[in-house]
């Protein structure tokens, strides 16, 4: 009984999917015994000669010299002889899947670049920069744009379905029961920030806090407060500003020649100076120093500073530094420390937390050249100062760079006018011409 | 080159290794082109002898370093054959477990450490092997098989001058089939002459015939005796020749085709068997009935292999690190 | 923990190896110079005299060599420590590492172990320029196979080797050559957890995530932030393979800012590795991106300056904390 078998297109390669049949050496009716070359087969390689493994008959031919078959694939009947030798089984070999690998498309071109001072007071005004239509040089977005577009404010629209949140934003919303998509976005690139989820939380405060299942904790509490603050502050204090630009060279140099003496946890840094001329000038010009309370302005007699603090979680405190006005500079650095500290590690003490007599808000660090704050009731001014810059200067009618910094006043219009203000700011700007004087410890003026 | 006396239970035992070797890698041939074996083959067809002669001479307390193309060595070594065969289609049953395939057989239990597929890679760790038995007090030699091929690594200089050096007890086993892939040693090499590269670090070292098996275990045993008695390294080169590709994928146009004939005018088991006939210490019917076997052994083999399992895929992150210490 | 005394991390290494070598006659130390010269970087001094040439193994200049012979020796029953001088010579015994040593006991199916440990030295700062002051840890890192470990204070190098013997498979220990001559507190028998990272310094709000010879500069760093209200925490990885995540996530959980310190270069670093994987399991506790501060781009020159600007630097760690922790 003579068994039939195929001869197969061989695997020759660990990478041999297919190959091409060549050349047959043998024809049907040939003998064949095991080991001998049949075939010719073209791999991707070389071509190679291949056997057969079992004796016998040629039966049929399969396959076409020149064609291209699969592993696997029979090319040949063979009738076994005396040998009956199956054929070894059909392999599974399935050829890779051809990957077609699409050519690239390209980004759209992106907007012109809004420069960070735009952008940062966009997102401190709560402006959504998307919605913005620039007036600058290939539509670029101005400070004034932005200025317009805080007296109008516009819902910005939600693009493509998606909403562009940064990832504690989203966890926030979730917390809070915000929807993301009615929430404006005024971090980079119009993200929505946990500020920004805060800020709606807030806003709709019964119906939402309502909503949200998270347990509320301390820091939540403080920060809902915070906000609902300033959206009373805005509404009841009829606010006025002024500002003013200050050389700051005099000050600059005497803390550097302070500083060399000076390891790096003692150095002063220049906020130290800033708030120890305001506390001094609330000294001088007390109208700005204290608390409106029921219908009537009731001045301290202490200076309690309270210094803004952004949070961790979005959001600011403003605690005070106690009698600032009497600290001498070191001193005073070292409470900022603490303050700053405790404030970022929410263990503020209660007494920090209500009775500052006069806010100032640095965010300098943070590039912004002014400040235009809002005023922390039941307090009757706020004092901003922004980046230290060189900027160029005429003094002694020579034109030279110096380091400046603005000031800025933002006061109670039912406590004060401009004229009373503007002592105030002139009264900073001496205190930072003579910085010497700084540095005393408690002789009120 | 005549070898000395050898009886007929010996002959026979050397024909039978031999064969049983061969007729693996023939079948070896057969499943790797159905598919059934993947990756790389390296087929040990035509240098027999050399695996055979040289392991009969080791104990089991010896230590057995090879290369890629070590079926040979495994199967004389005592691997299994049903676990080398099943490693080859990588079941777990495998002396690997399926994790290393046809270039990396290890089995602890005859104490055969690979299976190495990086060329001249064995040689470092022969020297450590010796080391440690040095070291430990232990008797055993260490016996490292590699090709010609790695003599142009620095691996293999610095392996012979630290075994030197440190008189390590390393039998250098240098299998020189004439071709690294597909490159001829007399372009490769300014120095063909391998023993003088030897002994150039102070070791003894010469060459044999490694297609007589015969010749073959002679020189190994009095290569394997001076190592253990004078605990420290030997260079034996084994004149080989392989009548196949270097692997299954190679269309082996670097060699004369009339080259490889006549080099299989010298197939070991042939050269054997004509002594053994010649002196009358076997007969046809010996010689069958040994075909018979190896080809039974072989069967029995590829059926265990193919009735074997596979490793589960849940269990793919297991064997990167020990799950026991060694003790 | 046991008595503490302060010794430098030199000392500690030496006497770790030595205890580790009279408490087991299988550990041997091999490698180039290690023992008439005393260690490259006096670590093995008077090891020589105390133990002999058969276990403190001056090695010829064959590092592939002499790490194979490692690996061999670990798998007949020894334990050797090769000290390969530096990973810059460590390029030469790369194969044998990555392809004999992390590999065998896959390979074999579980049947040979290597219990090998291989000390290097790493990275730069000594104006040796471009060839020796490599820092590949994170090559290593990339192994399965390999543990990597790397002790960035004297305690943990004396309490990381014992340890490292007694695992069964090959580590490699990694000494930042600044570190050899710093001092600190260091106890006998104190062995170090080589799964854990650790936290140096706690703090609230941006965590400084670093390992070996960036230590120090991450905690100088701390210092210079802490002054401006910025609390960092610093986490000393220790162990780069495999890195201790849940120390590294929980960290980046609580202070939503993180800045890796990272001597390799920036392109594909290990602070690449864990970037990723904040990114991953961290994503919704991040305030503001990742950030990495690594050496820049250009093989180690010579000029001590130009050596400064290209390394991370206390500056610029500050400067990358403060600016991840002014956003939002």
């Amino acid at each position: 009984m003579t068994a039939v078998a195929d001869f197969r297109m061989p695997s020759l390669g660990a990478d041999m999917d297919e190959g091409t049949l060549v050349e047959w050496l043998v024809a049907p009716g040939d003998e064949v015994r095991r080991g001998q070359v049949v075939a010719v087969v073209d791999t991707a390689k070389a071509a190679i000669e291949v056997e057969v493994f079992a004796d016998g008959v040629v039966q049929e031919l399969l396959v076409e010299p020149g064609t291209t078959v699969a592993v696997g694939t029979p090319l040949a009947r063979l009738s076994g002889g005396d040998a009956t030798v199956d054929a070894p089984p059909a392999p599974e070999v399935t050829a890779p899947p051809q990957v077609k690998v699409e050519p690239g498309v390209t980004a759209p071109p992106k907007p012109p670049p809004v420069s960070p001072v735009v952008r940062h007071l966009a997102h401190q005004a709560g402006v959504d920069l998307a919605a913005v239509a620039g007036t600058g040089p290939h539509g670029e977005v101005r400070r004034q744009d932005v200025a317009r577009a805080a007296k109008n404010p516009v819902v910005s629209p939600v693009r493509g379905g998606h909403v562009p949140a940064s990832p504690r934003a989203r966890r926030r919303a979730l917390e809070l029961g915000v929807e993301l998509a009615d929430v404006r976005g005024t971090g980079p690139d119009s993200v929505v920030t946990v500020l920004d989820v805060e800020r709606a939380a807030a806003a709709s405060q019964p119906a939402t806090r309502a909503e949200s299942t998270a347990p509320v904790d301390k820091k939540q509490a403080m920060r809902d407060a915070i906000g609902a603050l300033m959206a009373r502050s805005k509404r009841e204090i009829p606010h006025y500003y002024l500002r003013n630009t200050v050389d700051l060279t005099r000050a600059l140099a005497w803390l550097t020649e302070r500083n060399a003496a000076r390891g790096v946890g003692d150095r002063l840094v220049p906020a130290a100076l800033l708030l120890k001329a305001a506390a001094l000038a609330a000294r001088q010009v007390p109208q700005v120093n204290g608390s409106y309370v029921d219908d009537a302005f009731r001045p301290a007699d202490h200076v309690h500073l309270g210094v803004a603090v952004s949070l961790r979680g979005g959001g600011l405190v403003a605690p005070a530094i106690h009698d600032a006005d009497q600290l001498g500079l070191d001193a005073l650095m070292a409470a900022l420390k603490d303050v700053v500290a405790r404030a970022r590690s929410g263990r503020l003490r209660a007494s920090q937390m209500s009775d500052p007599t006069l806010t100032v808000t640095n965010l300098g660090e943070r590039g912004v050249e002014e400040v235009q704050g809002v005023i922390y009731p039941p307090q009757v001014a706020l004092v901003g100062f922004g980046t230290v810059v060189e900027r160029p200067w005429v003094a002694d009618g020579t034109l030279g760079v110096h380091p400046v910094v603005v000031a800025t006043l933002a006061a109670d219009h039912r406590v004060t006018d401009g004229h009373t203000g503007g002592r105030f700011l002139a009264a900073v700007d001496a205190l930072l011409q003579d910085p010497g004087r700084l540095d005393s410890e408690g002789e009120p003026e | 080159m005549t070898s000395g006396a050898v009886d007929r239970e010996t002959g026979l035992a050397l024909y039978r290794q031999m064969l049983r070797i061969r007729r693996f890698e023939e079948r070896c041939v057969e499943l790797y082109s159905a598919a059934s074996i993947r990756g790389f083959l390296h087929l040990y067809i035509g240098e027999e002898a050399v695996a055979v002669g040289t392991m009969r001479q080791l104990r089991a307390d010896d230590a057995v370093l090879a290369t890629y193309r070590e079926h040979g060595h495994a199967l004389a070594r005592g691997v299994p054959m049903p676990a080398v065969m099943a490693e080859m289609f990588g079941r777990v049953e495998g002396c690997s477990r399926g994790r290393g395939g046809s270039m990396h057989l290890f089995h602890a239990p005859t104490r055969f450490f690979g299976g190495q597929a990086i060329v001249a890679a064995g040689l470092p760790q022969a020297v450590g092997l010796a080391l440690a038995n040095r070291m430990l007090g232990r008797d055993g030699i260490v016996a490292c098989f590699f090709g010609e091929g790695a003599v142009a690594e620095g691996e293999f200089h610095e392996s012979m001058n630290l075994a030197a050096l440190w008189h390590l007890p390393v039998l250098f086993l240098c299998e020189n089939n004439r071709y690294a892939m597909g490159t001829a040693l007399d372009r490769s090499e300014s120095e063909t002459n391998l023993p003088i590269k030897a002994a150039s670090y102070e070791m003894p070292a010469w060459s044999m015939d490694g297609m007589d098996v015969l010749a073959v275990a002679d020189a190994a045993r009095l290569a394997v005796d001076t190592v253990r008695a004078h605990g420290g390294p030997v260079f034996l080169e084994a004149r080989t020749y392989r009548f196949r590709a270097h692997s299954m994928y190679d269309p082996d146009r670097y060699r004369d085709k009339e080259e490889v004939e006549r080099a299989r005018l010298r197939d070991p088991l042939v050269v054997l068997s004509r002594r053994l006939l010649d002196d009358g210490l076997v007969t046809d019917a010996d010689l069958a009935s040994a075909d018979r076997d190896a080809v039974a052994e072989v069967d029995a083999a590829v059926a265990f292999a193919e009735a074997g399992g596979d490793e589960p895929e849940a269990d793919l992150l297991r064997f990167v690190h020990s799950e026991r210490s060694p003790s | 923990m046991t008595e503490q005394v302060t010794v430098t991390y030199r000392e500690a290494l030496r006497a770790a190896i030595r205890e580790a070598m009279l408490a087991d006659d299988r550990v041997f130390l091999m490698g180039e110079d290690v023992g008439r010269y005393g260690g490259s970087f006096g670590v093995s001094l008077g090891l020589l005299e105390e133990f002999g040439e058969e276990r403190i193994r001056d090695t010829p200049l064959s590092e592939s060599g002499f790490v194979g012979a490692g690996i061999g020796a670990a798998m007949g029953g020894l334990r050797p420590i090769v000290e390969v001088m530096t990973v810059n010579f460590a390029l030469l015994a790369l194969d044998q590492l990555v392809n004999t040593a992390a590999a065998i006991h896959h390979m074999s199916g579980g049947q040979f172990s290597v219990p090998l440990v291989v000390r290097m030295t790493s990275g730069a700062g000594r104006q040796l320029a471009a060839q020796h002051s490599h820092s590949f840890e994170n090559w290593f890192a990339h192994v399965p196979g390999l543990r990597v470990l790397s002790p960035a204070t004297a305690a943990d190098a004396r309490g990381m080797l014992a340890p490292a013997l007694a695992d069964p498979d090959p580590v490699v220990l990694f000494e930042h050559a600044s570190l050899y001559n710093t001092s600190g507190p260091a106890g006998a028998g104190d062995p170090v957890d080589i799964d854990r990272a650790v936290v140096r310094r706690p703090g609230q709000d941006v965590t400084l995530v670093t390992y070996g010879g960036c230590l120090a500069k991450a905690v100088a760093a701390a210092e210079v932030l802490s002054a401006d209200g910025v609390s960092a925490e610093v986490v000393d990885l220790r162990v780069l393979r495999p890195i201790d995540w849940e120390t590294v996530l929980g960290s980046v959980a609580k202070t939503h800012r993180a800045v890796v310190v990272d001597e390799g270069w920036h392109t594909l670093s290990l602070a690449a590795e864990v970037s990723a994987r904040i990114a991953e399991e961290a994503f919704y506790d991040l305030d503001a991106p990742v950030r990495r501060v690594c050496t820049a781009e250009v093989p180690i020159p010579y000029a001590r300056h130009l050596e400064r600007a290209a390394l991370p630097s206390v500056e610029r760690v500050v400067e990358a904390a403060e600016d991840v922790v002014g956003s939002g």
